[in-house]
């Protein structure tokens, strides 16, 4: 070890590869050797005179050495200053010394010795999120799309810095498994509807345990399913079970639209039936009083004086008979029983009477008229009466 | 003067090379062995400044932390002879160093490389004596599990690495699978939509019986409520003309006869052959015929 070699001061030279001694003091001898002769370079003044030998360049190293001094000042004065750093309110400092870890530091100002110091600070209150799409297999073997956002608090700065090497892509590795392990544990109903939730409840269990057992020092705060749906090569189809629920419906109103529409009306002619037979039988109840009581007066009446009452009434009712109808007087004990009477001319005439309007009797009755000239005066007089009647009516 | 200082400058620069040579720093984050000549002298180097004979020793460090393994996604034949593909990765951290420093020379590419060998062997026969369902959803925790014992005793004595575990990220089915489980899921969307289509025809047509009926009960009903009332208005009506033309059944009759043949007589069109010698006409024939 050539450092011991050149000591002009020494009065111990000696060679280190011939000597028995031990690495370690010998190390610290020229250290220590090392420090005297960087005392002679730097303080040359004091150094040189104790040892007298460099004495020649003591005179002309005043100036240097005070440089020498001054920058080496500044450079520990700048090595102090950058030591110093501030940790935000939202972030913790894992520090490291010589490498090893040696503590995690609170917020505030804060001094750490550079280059013997490393500083990692992490940001511990800042909610993170990741998210992913994926498409999976559920628990009934069908295909369906879920897209998750993850999001997370590293609570725990040592871990998340120390124990895995990049620890978010472990948080992805993870969810992805998570995700898909609770998928395929829910059938695709569950998955796309009501079990959402669940899953979301699940997979943040299921993660959490993940990074706990990799200890990467990530905290899940909330899992979302943002959406869940089938593949783009089925949406048409469960498009159309919606439509179908939709067509369900609509048919299910008309049809009641059509019960609303007929039971009220039917209810309504149930009320005219009854209101109908109500007045039937006030009409049949109050008509048959009224004849009753007709009859009972009439008879009353009658019995006064029967002869008279019948007679009178037999001819009333028999003029208004024989006033009303065609007559034809048959004296068949007066020996002219040859009589035509053209009946099938009178009847049709009777037809027509009946029928036709009155614009078109005055020439169907003087045809009868003139047909029917072997008819006694009597009758005559009696049909034009009758028609002449008729037609003002 | 300046030879003097020429060496001492020398002198510290050598100085200086051989301090840095003799110093390292083992992070909290690697894992470190010492080696002196090539051989292993310290397997676990702990975290901090550590010194060393420059030259003689040689220091090699390691990642520590837990690292990954993400294969590739690979086919698989499930016990029903069903392809699936399966995408896993694994954690692992390097727990004897010697013997990581050994089996693979500290290369982390080559331990990756053998791990994920072995975890596709590990799967395959897994999943070989499970069916898809049972991969898919009934014994994931179960298969992850046994891979990851079988693993962990192999890579530990020989690989010198923990295995934490062994996940599966993706359980897909190869495409052309995929493509007839969509056709499927297609055929039971329109199977639902099939069902509840009719399943609300079945309702309307319910719903528009249910009317109907209604509606011819509600009238019956009526009717027979009117048919009552119409009796009961008739019972009334003919008890009423009993009471009444029991009084005088002779009268009654040659009343009723009377205006019967009034009615009957009524329309005009009718047409009367009459004998002169009727009752109606007696006076017509004899104006005393009354005396």
């Amino acid at each position: 070890m050539s450092w011991n070699e050149p000591g002009g001061g020494n009065n111990r030279p000696r060679d280190p590869w011939g000597s028995n001694d031990q690495g370690p003091p010998d190390l610290d001898e020229a250290l220590k050797k090392l420090n005297q002769q960087l005392k002679s370079l730097f303080g040359g003044g004091k150094g040189g005179s104790g040892s007298g030998n460099n004495s020649a360049g003591g005179g002309g190293g005043q100036l240097p050495k005070a440089l020498i001094a001054v920058v080496i000042a500044g450079a520990i004065a700048v090595w102090g200053v950058m030591g110093f750093y501030q940790i935000d309110q939202q972030e913790r400092a894992v520090v490291l010394r010589f490498g090893e870890y040696a503590g995690t530091l609170q917020p505030g100002l804060q001094w750490n010795p550079p280059i013997i110091d490393e500083v990692v600070t992490v940001n511990t209150t800042k909610v993170r999120a990741a998210s992913f799409r994926e498409v999976m297999l559920t628990q009934d073997e069908n295909i369906v799309e879920v897209s998750m956002s993850v999001q997370y608090v590293i609570d725990n700065p040592e871990n998340f810095v120390l124990n895995v090497r990049d620890p978010e892509i472990s948080l992805q590795h993870a969810s992805q498994s998570a995700l898909r392990h609770v998928v395929g544990d829910t059938t695709m109903d569950s998955a796309l509807t009501e079990g959402r939730v669940a899953i979301a409840g699940e997979v943040a269990d299921r993660l959490q345990q993940y990074l706990n057992d990799y200890g990467t020092g990530i905290l899940v705060s909330k899992i979302n399913i943002d959406e869940s749906k089938p593949p783009a090569q089925v949406q048409g189809a469960f498009d159309d079970v919606i439509k179908a629920r939709e067509d369900e419906e609509r048919v299910k109103d008309e049809a009641e639209s059509y019960a609303n529409g007929i039971v009220p009306e039917s209810r309504g002619r149930a009320q005219r039936m009854l209101e109908e037979a109500n007045a039937y039988r006030e009409q049949v109840v109050a008509s048959a009083e009224g004849e009753a009581e007709r009859f009972t007066q009439l008879l009353t009446e009658y019995r006064k004086s029967p002869e008279v009452t019948r007679e009178r009434l037999y001819l009333d009712a028999m003029q208004a008979v024989l006033s009303n109808t065609n007559k034809v007087l048959v004296d068949v004990e007066g020996g002219n029983n040859m009589m035509y009477i053209p009946l099938d001319k009178l009847a049709p005439k009777a037809g027509l009477n009946a029928i036709s309007g009155s614009s078109s009797q005055g020439l169907t009755e003087r045809q009868i008229r003139q047909i029917t000239d072997q008819v006694t005066e009597q009758l005559r007089r009696d049909v034009n009466s009758t028609n002449s009647r008729r037609g003002g009516r | 003067m300046s030879t003097k200082q020429m060496f001492t400058g020398v002198l510290l620069i050598i100085g200086i090379m051989v301090f840095s040579n003799s110093v390292y720093i083992v992070r909290a984050t690697e894992r470190g062995v010492l080696l002196k000549f090539g051989e292993v002298v310290n397997p676990n180097l702990q975290p901090g400044l550590h010194f060393k004979v420059p030259f003689v020793n040689n220091v090699r460090l390691f990642d520590g932390r837990i690292l990954t393994v993400d294969s590739t996604p690979e086919r698989f034949f499930t016990q029903e002879k069903k392809a699936l593909i399966v995408d896993s990765y694994a954690k692992f951290r390097v727990i004897d160093t010697a013997k990581f420093y050994t089996a693979t020379n500290g290369e982390e590419a080559r331990a990756s490389g053998l791990l994920a060998q072995r975890i596709n062997a590990g799967l395959r026969n897994e999943v070989a004596v499970r069916t898809v369902q049972e991969v898919v959803s009934g014994e994931r925790d179960e298969l992850m599990e046994s891979i990851t014992v079988g693993l962990s005793e192999v890579a530990a004595l020989e690989l010198g690495v923990e295995v934490i575990d062994v996940r599966v990220k993706k359980i897909d089915l190869p495409p052309d699978v995929s493509e007839s489980v969509y056709r499927r899921m297609n055929a039971e969307r329109e199977k639902e939509a099939n069902e509840l289509r009719s399943q609300g025809r079945e309702l309307a047509e319910g719903i528009r019986a249910a009317a109907d009926r209604e509606v011819t009960v509600i009238e019956a009903n009526a009717f027979r409520e009117s048919e009552i009332l119409r009796g009961e208005g008739d019972a009334v009506a003919t008890s009423t003309y009993a009471d009444a033309f029991n009084q005088d059944p002779e009268f009654y009759a040659f009343n009723r006869s009377l205006k019967a043949y009034q009615e009957t007589f009524s329309g005009g069109g009718d047409m009367m052959l009459l004998k002169p010698d009727s009752d109606f006409f007696k006076y017509l024939r004899d104006p005393k015929a009354g005396l």
